[in-house]
């Protein structure tokens, strides 16, 4: 036991109050029942009885008071937690940030320090959390979120569990105030609960799910259509390059690449050519961006590049060529560019002369 | 997804809702809790949920009950009440619709009826009470849906001879599905396949409530949650190519794929015999096939993407790369730049 690392299970609903930490306790409750030495490392009561109730047996392990700018919040004991050591531990709210002066930023890194330890953990989040997914639920919804976590995060982690129930039935809770305490439902209704909204996350989740059970699964897929698509993936090794520039539309390009490398099980670059080969010689505005989008592209596991070159087309195909990249990823071009007879835009370029790649032009879907 | 709507208060929102359900009062309701196999609690979720609305006041009856249950539901069982099944596991359809009660309760959609009976499985019976105004909530599992239980039979082994076509399924006002984490490591990559054609189902279900809801409501829309591909044939496009990578994102996605060309009002001979063949690739590729009519070819194509919800146009390379064509813009800039709201791939010709 000692020496494996501890295995996560995430019970994924597609939107607040479908009953997954509920779900999760529940879960919780059977391993005790079964024998294991469970304890509650952090859980969001919300101020629902019902989840309330499902603590009852279960250790609780206190959580530490950290100050921040006059203001004492509570957040969970990494540290209790491992010197108690249970064998599964319930961490609630997995995308979490944790108040600045914490050990770490996120509670999803405090997780990974649970889990080297060999700690089991349980947790719970929704499907606007999902990195990946931040530009589909802000079509969805209107919402930015802003909490999120890296899809490579999900993907290792052991099991994912979908919470569902119907859009009515949520609809109905959030009514007889059971969500949310009654002060907050008008807000959130507005910005997230719109029936239409609802729906639409709850197909993506259930898609999502799908996908997640997929993959792990993919040892000896037993579905001939599976085996035979996986097959060919595996034999071309695609690789996937994303072409990143100040532009703020390089994030979603950065999200839509990343997922489908994901799915296609293809290698990723995020790539930027600058006459210099580093980031002097931009405006402060354009190099901030940049590092961000870089940055960002890190943060989900996609390799970086800054290439040297005065013409951004030529020195990016040349890296495709060389690279054996398949696909090249960009935005569209704004508007404006288009009228240029004369003078013709990157992507223009890029589209023109690689004429053996595949170039995937990811669409905005702005409001 | 962008919706062209006015944002309505929460109280709107509730109110009509609410006034739905009781202007769907004619028909009755079907509510289905969906696994994917046994034991993973559908029968205790649904006891539960009858319990909690028994608490509040409802008038719920069970009308059928599974042969084995586990000790959860024998518990949630005796506070409820029950309408005994006839000899042979039959719903007793008349007793349900005399007795009338808020709810009905029917474990397990997946049955045959004896000979005699008035229909010939439960699920026929089931509709049977939902055309007569009442609410009923059942469970199935996956494999007994007639579409999926071949392939589920050469996963588990086992031969189902009672099941459910999807069609009925798609009735559901709602649909449910009840995920667990899968419990026995032995069966552990069966069961995950399961819990996968559970959840593409249940997705597909809700895709399909979705549009109804949106084009109850008039709303027009753009779908994002499920990927739609759509191929652009022509005469002189690389459609192997094409048509693999689309199949093997369509499979990888759970998403569908579409292949489409627009008639030209003069094509030669030579570029009609290529275009067919280009089309039976399509088909053995699995895509459903469309031809439109049209007068602008990327209009046209637009258009028809739009009206599906296609969240990915593939097309070829154009070979213009003239003045002219610079001046203009070719078909694949023209095409990339009306394409709002989806990817757009250029593939090599």
């Amino acid at each position: 036991m000692s020496g494996d690392r501890g295995k996560l299970t995430i019970f994924i609903g597609y939107a607040a109050g479908v009953g997954k930490t509920y779900k999760m306790l529940e879960h919780a409750q059977e391993l005790k029942c079964q024998g294991l030495d469970v304890a509650i490392g952090y859980f969001e009561s919300h101020g629902r009885a019902d989840t309330i109730a499902k603590t009852q047996g279960l250790e609780s392990i206190p959580v530490v008071g950290v100050e921040y700018r006059g203001t004492r919040f509570s957040e969970m004991d990494s540290d209790a937690i491992l010197a108690r050591h249970p064998a599964v531990c319930v961490v609630d709210e997995f995308p979490h940030t944790n108040v600045p002066g914490s050990k770490r930023a996120k509670r999803w890194e405090d997780v990974e320090t649970l889990r080297d330890a060999s700690i089991h953990v349980l947790t719970t989040m929704n499907i606007q959390h999902l990195e990946s997914l931040n530009d589909q639920v802000w079509d969805i919804t209107g919402v930015r979120v802003r909490e999120t976590i890296p899809d490579w995060v999900v993907r290792q982690a052991d099991e994912v569990v979908m919470i569902d129930l119907t859009p009515r039935a949520l609809l109905h809770r959030l009514e007889r105030g059971v969500v949310y305490e009654r002060v907050k439902a008008q807000h959130a209704l507005q910005n997230f609960f719109r029936e239409s909204s609802l729906v639409a996350l709850r197909e993506l989740t259930l898609r999502e799910a799908a996908h997640e059970v997929e993959q792990r699964n993919e040892t000896d897929p037993l579905s001939t259509s599976t085996l035979h698509h996986l097959r060919i993936l595996r034999a071309r090794h695609p690789k996937i390059l994303v072409f990143v520039t100040p532009d703020p539309k390089s994030a979603m390009v950065i999200r839509r690449a990343g997922r489908v490398s994901d799915f296609l099980e293809a290698e990723c670059f995020a790539v930027t050519v600058q006459p210099s080969g580093d980031l002097t010689g931009l405006s402060e505005n354009d190099r901030e961006s940049l590092e961000r989008h870089l940055k960002f592209a890190r943060n989900m596991h996609i390799e970086t590049r800054i290439l040297a070159g005065t013409n951004a087309a030529d020195a990016l195909v040349d890296f495709a060529r060389r690279n054996g990249v398949s696909q090249i990823f960009v935005s569209r071009p704004r508007e404006s560019k288009w009228s240029s007879v004369f003078r013709r835009d990157t992507v223009q370029r890029i589209i023109g002369m690689a004429k053996d790649m595949q170039i995937v032009v990811v669409s905005d879907r702005s409001r | 997804m962008t919706v062209e709507h006015h944002r309505r208060t929460p109280e709107e929102l509730l109110r009509e809702v609410q006034a739905e359900e009781a202007a769907a009062n004619k028909r009755g309701h079907l509510k289905i809790f969906l696994g994917y196999a046994s034991g993973v609690g559908k029968t205790v979720r649904m006891l539960d949920e009858a319990r909690r609305r028994r608490a509040r006041g409802q008038d719920i009856v069970v009308g059928a009950v599974q042969p084995q249950q586990p000790p959860a539901a024998k518990e949630l069982l005796s506070q409820l009440e029950v309408i005994p099944l006839k000899t042979g596991n039959a719903i007793d359809v008349e007793a349900i619709i005399r007795r009338r009660p808020a709810i009905c309760i029917i474990d397990g959609l997946a049955y045959d009826n004896p000979t005699g009976s008035r229909n010939a499985g439960r699920w026929q019976d089931v509709a049977e009470l939902v055309d007569a105004g009442l609410k009923v909530i059942g469970s199935i599992n996956v494999q007994y849906v007639r579409e999926l239980s071949d392939e589920v039979e050469t996963i588990t082994g086992k031969h189902v001879s009672e099941t459910v076509p999807i069609s009925f399924l798609k009735t559901a006002e709602e649909i449910e599905i009840v995920d667990a984490p899968a419990g026995d490591p032995t069966e552990h990559q069966k069961l995950s396949k399961l819990r996968e054609m559970a959840l593409v189902l249940a997705a597909d279900v809700v895709n399909h409530q979705l549009s109804d809801y949106l084009e109850c409501h008039g709303i027009r829309q753009q779908f994002s949650a499920h990927e739609r591909v759509l191929v652009c044939i022509t005469p002189r496009a690389n459609v192997e190519k094409m048509m693999e990578t689309a199949e093997v994102i369509a499979e990888r996605f759970h998403g569908e794929l579409i292949a489409a060309y627009v008639n030209q009002a003069e094509i030669s001979a030579d570029d009609e015999a290529a275009l067919n063949k280009k089309l039976e690739v399509a088909r053995a590729h699995g895509a459903r096939i469309e031809v439109l009519d049209g007068d602008d070819p990327i209009d046209t194509l637009l258009g028809f993407a739009r009206s599906q919800g296609v969240t990915q146009l593939f097309i070829g390379h154009t070979q213009r790369t003239g003045l002219r064509a610079r001046f203009w813009g070719s078909p694949v800039d023209k095409l990339i730049r009306l394409s709002r709201g989806m990817d757009v791939r250029v593939f090599p010709q």
